[in-house]
């Protein structure tokens, strides 16, 4: 079974349809990566698979969930789906520890003691141990994004879904949050990401999806699809983004 | 003709603590109508964010004043005779509702909505949303309006005193009446509302501070 299954996904805002039609399957352990100019739908259908954007037609299934508008159902979804974002969004009010522990403890209703455990765990797996009790504002860029990360792991999702995580950040701080990014891949997560990062596409990533004006118009083991690009749109692309 | 001495002193000084009870009691009980139209006013639910949004404006579109009139001389038309303190209390926190519910919707509006979608996102519910991610931040942006807001309120009391309810500024209005000596009554009733509001400003400042502990710059 697919760990995400989107089939035949229509979104419009208003009368700007942005998925016309998008059907992708993602089995477990691996990562696909969706590429793509700013516009094409990539974002959306990422922000879709974890129901922060409701789609008007089609189907989507994560993690064994079938998505639904029920605010219950989406909890229980999210619970098994971590989402990163561009702008990290950490909670500015409390410390880097108490980000982590929030939701486990909160939404999943966990033992404290074992919540702790579990912060310090995944602190440890993004190299930001000593920063447990530091407050987000005074982090990095880097170092928030990572924190993010670590907070969407301590929920122990079957999938994550990462949405242009580098893109706010400095050059020099690309690295720190794409390594983390590269042991969780080796770790066998289940990653959906939208990316900038030809690069990090190409070598981590299993498949490589690449959509234009709200479809998939390409896709296929990253290797092939950017040494061999089959549409013009995606040799025009690629040629754009080695520039 | 009395002379302006001690005991009209402490009589006006007495009064002030009925200016401070009737404060604290209208911002008690506006605080929470107003955090609870404030909430109904945001909700995805249509009647409930309809009816939030009509009080608030009907509120403050009309003066305090018809408002206390209706609950102290209307009500007794119909045999409901509201005892001054009662009718002062309930007119002062139906206004102090629909200001409060303005100046904190508009601080829960200010908390980025990144913020709603990261802890939608992490499952929790929109109750646990509110509680633990919205509202502590919501708090330190409200608590300077709110603050300044207390201020005019301890001023707006005054008001009350149109239905003979005898607090500092009827005090001295009566204080005067047996005095005629209006320069100092009056100053000393100023000087008590200073000595009320200042503190209260300085303290929205201290808060403020306090509040942005643990944020750097």
């Amino acid at each position: 079974m697919s760990a995400v299954l989107i089939e035949n996904v229509h979104k419009s805002f208003g009368d700007l349809e942005v998925l016309k039609g998008v059907s992708l399957s993602v089995e477990a352990g691996q990562v696909v990566a969706i590429i793509g100019r700013s516009g094409s739908g990539k974002s959306t259908l990422l922000r879709c698979v974890n129901g922060l954007e409701a789609i008007q037609s089609g189907r989507i299934s994560v993690a064994g969930h079938a998505m639904s508008q029920d605010a219950k159902a989406l909890r229980e979804l999210r619970k098994d789906v971590g989402i990163v974002f561009q702008s990290y969004n950490l909670f500015p009010h409390i410390t880097v520890g108490e980000n982590i522990m929030l939701a486990p403890r909160i939404a999943k209703g966990l033992d404290p003691a074992d919540v702790k455990k579990r912060a310090t765990l995944v602190l440890e797996q993004v190299g930001l141990l000593e920063k447990f009790d530091a407050y987000p504002d005074n982090l990095s860029g880097g170092q928030q994004q990572r924190v993010a990360i670590a907070r969407s792991l301590a929920m122990q999702p079957k999938v994550m879904l990462f949405d242009e995580v580098t893109s706010a950040l400095d050059p020099e701080l690309t690295g720190e949050v794409l390594t983390v990014m590269e042991n969780l891949a080796k770790d066998g997560m289940t990653m959906l990401l939208v990316t900038h990062e030809m690069s990090f596409a190409r070598k981590v990533a299993d498949i490589t999806v690449f959509m234009h004006q709200g479809k998939i118009w390409e896709h296929g083991p990253s290797q092939s699809l950017f040494t061999n690009p089959q549409t013009q749109e995606l040799k025009a692309f690629l040629g754009a983004s080695l520039h | 003709m009395n002379s302006f001495g001690w005991p009209e002193f402490f009589f006006i000084l007495r009064s002030a603590g009925w200016t401070l009870l009737l404060t604290a009691v209208a911002f008690l009980i506006g605080g929470a109508l107003g955090a609870a139209l404030a909430i109904m006013r945001l909700s995805a639910n249509r009647v409930l964010s309809g009816f939030a949004s009509g009080y608030i404006l009907t509120i403050q579109s009309i003066p305090v004043l018809m408002v206390l009139f209706m609950s102290y001389y209307g009500l007794s038309l119909f045999g409901i005779r509201l005892p001054a303190f009662f009718a002062a209390s309930l007119s002062l926190s139906i206004y102090v509702s629909a200001y409060l519910a303005e100046i904190w919707r508009g601080s829960i509006e200010s908390v980025p909505f990144q913020q709603w979608e990261a802890s939608s996102s992490l499952a929790l519910t929109k109750g646990q949303q509110y509680r633990y991610v919205i509202l502590p931040q919501a708090v330190r942006i409200a608590l300077p309006p709110t603050v300044g807001f207390l201020v005019q309120l301890v001023k707006n009391t005054s008001i009350v005193s149109v239905v003979g309810f005898v607090e500092l500024s009827r005090a001295g209005a009566l204080v005067n009446q047996a005095t005629f000596l209006p320069f100092q009554v009056f100053s000393v009733v100023a000087a008590i509302y200073f000595v009320i509001c200042f503190p209260l400003s300085r303290l929205s400042r201290h808060l403020e501070k306090v509040m942005n502990v643990g944020r750097s710059h």
